[in-house]
């Protein structure tokens, strides 16, 4: 896909397509190397628009995080959190693989396209050590 | 050198309407008898209104749609919306409008019926990235701040339940308060878990409510009955929309807005005599004692700590009862301000013992939009502070 910022599909648009795909993509800086999420037009601060895609490392750590409480009939108690990528954004996530409300502040997660109500979305696991 | 905006505009009308419950009633109509009611306080009439500035999760144009009801055609108006903190920064630039003198009388006004209409109201669009997740805006925001205060500092939710203990014994004074009766630590941290680790008692009322205030440029505020109470400092500032989008989960942009609204003034923390801070959640007054200036970052779950933000306490805070409490109709802002000018005003209507600060003179209202997203400082005072 192009890497124009300002042609075609926009950044959100392709980031989604990406996801559809299975990738969770994220967005770099050529000029700075500074890496982008969530996605947009242009480096923000600076304006730079010289974004390109980079797949990450999908390593990240739970930066703060809630247990949303939800009665059982409507699908239970789930977790919403902070993560901050190895790489340098925060985004939001939901980290599974571990019940909603022992999600810890620091814990060491990686991320998986997964789905969330049959929408695909990057989600998190804890990851061992 | 003295700010050119210091003390050239005062509030000389104030009013709320519906606090609570109006059932029946729709939010225009509430903020309109609020309009009303600030105007009849002041003794003016409605045709000299040429200024008006309007926000609610109501209305996509308020000012145009409160200007059409009232019928009156305003020479200067503003609906912008930044959440809660709408209204400090209608009053910075109402007191802009009055300086270069576009206006000569400017209304301000807020009004909700969300209690009574079926709940929560809010137009806020979905956020992209965020909304796959299903966070409930705004309290999965707060309950995440929450979550790395409490990490940071090693704040419990015993700390944050002192907030709405105090909030509730401020209310306990304040006939117009919506929550009234005893209210504990262990009642709040036993509460209802709604969004870890926030329980129902950490969120503030679902309430109606309306309210208005009406501003003069300081050369004819004391042609009115009403002691005029002077708006000495304002500023605003906000760094995102998105929780995600936040740099720091634990320093708000009020720690930018609070100093250049002191320094606007020329006062500081210390010279406050209230404070009157939105109070979403519990977490908010904490964050924003810390970002204004009252206490060092961190320490503000001590700060709030065996009743010395009660009345009675240390510093007089969110002495209407606060958001938690008083009332909160989905934007609170305007509360927050009429809080401190009747403060400033020495006190205005009945309140049991100590619900009126003895000798207030400086009182500081400080807003909050989104998720933690806008920040609005304002600071009042009386004529002798000027």
């Amino acid at each position: 896909m192009s890497d124009d910022p300002f042609g075609g599909p926009g950044p959100e648009a392709r980031f989604q397509a990406y996801l559809e795909e299975g990738r969770f993509m994220i967005q770099r800086s050529r000029s700075t190397g500074e890496h982008v999420f969530y996605p947009r037009t242009m480096a923000p601060g600076t304006g730079t628009a010289d974004l390109e895609w980079v797949e990450p490392s999908g390593h990240g750590t739970v930066y703060a995080t809630t247990c949303t409480r939800r009665r059982p009939e409507q699908g239970g108690d789930y977790n919403v959190a902070l993560v901050d990528l190895a790489e340098g954004p925060r985004m939001m996530a939901r980290v599974e693989g571990i019940a909603a409300d022992a999600v810890t502040v620091g814990l060491k997660v990686k991320a998986k396209v997964g789905a969330i109500d049959g929408k695909p979305a990057v989600v998190f696991e804890p990851v061992e050590g | 050198m003295t700010h050119p905006l210091r003390g050239k505009a005062a509030c000389v009308g104030l009013a709320t309407a519906g606090t609570g419950e109006a059932p029946g009633r729709s939010a225009m109509e509430l903020m309109a008898q609020a309009v009303h009611g600030a105007l009849a306080e002041a003794q003016i009439p409605l045709s000299e209104v040429d200024g008006l500035f309007a926000a609610t999760s109501f209305h996509s144009m308020a000012a145009m749609s409160l200007a059409e009801h009232l019928g009156i055609q305003p020479a200067f108006s503003d609906g912008s919306n930044i959440g809660g903190s709408s209204f400090m920064a209608h009053a910075l630039m109402a007191s802009m409008a009055l300086e270069m003198g576009l206006i000569e009388t400017a209304v301000i006004a807020y009004g909700s019926n969300q209690r009574t209409a079926g709940g929560f109201k809010s137009i806020s669009e979905p956020m992209p990235f965020e909304m796959v997740y299903q966070p409930r805006t705004p309290i999965t925001a707060y309950a995440l701040a929450t979550s790395r205060y409490m990490h940071e500092f090693g704040a419990t939710r015993e700390d944050l339940a002192e907030v709405a203990v105090a909030a509730r014994a401020w209310a306990n004074l304040n006939p117009e308060a919506f929550a009234q009766g005893p209210l504990s630590v262990a009642d709040v941290v036993g509460s209802r878990l709604i969004s870890d680790p926030l329980g129902k008692l950490d969120c503030c009322l679902v309430t109606d409510g309306a309210a208005a205030i009406v501003l003069r440029r300081a050369d004819r505020a004391k042609d009115g009955p009403n002691k005029p109470v002077y708006l000495l400092g304002a500023a605003m500032e906000h760094h995102h929309r998105m929780i995600s989008g936040m740099p720091d989960l634990t320093v708000t942009a009020a720690a930018a807005s609070g100093p250049r609204a002191f320094a606007m003034a020329g006062y500081g923390p210390k010279d406050m005599d209230t404070v009157q801070l939105y109070d979403a959640f519990t977490i908010t007054p904490i964050l924003f004692l810390e970002d204004l200036g009252f206490c060092a970052k961190g320490e503000g779950k001590d700060f709030v700590k065996d009743g010395r933000i009660a009345p009675g306490g240390a510093l007089a805070v969110n002495t209407n009862g606060g958001g938690l409490s008083c009332v909160h109709p989905g934007m609170y802002g305007l509360f927050v301000t009429i809080e401190a000018i009747r403060q400033a005003r020495g006190g205005d209507g009945a309140r049991g013992p100590g619900g009126w600060v003895d000798g207030a003179k400086l009182s500081l209202a400080h807003g909050n939009g989104g998720v933690l997203s806008s920040q609005v400082t304002t600071i009042w005072g009386t004529e002798d502070t000027l």
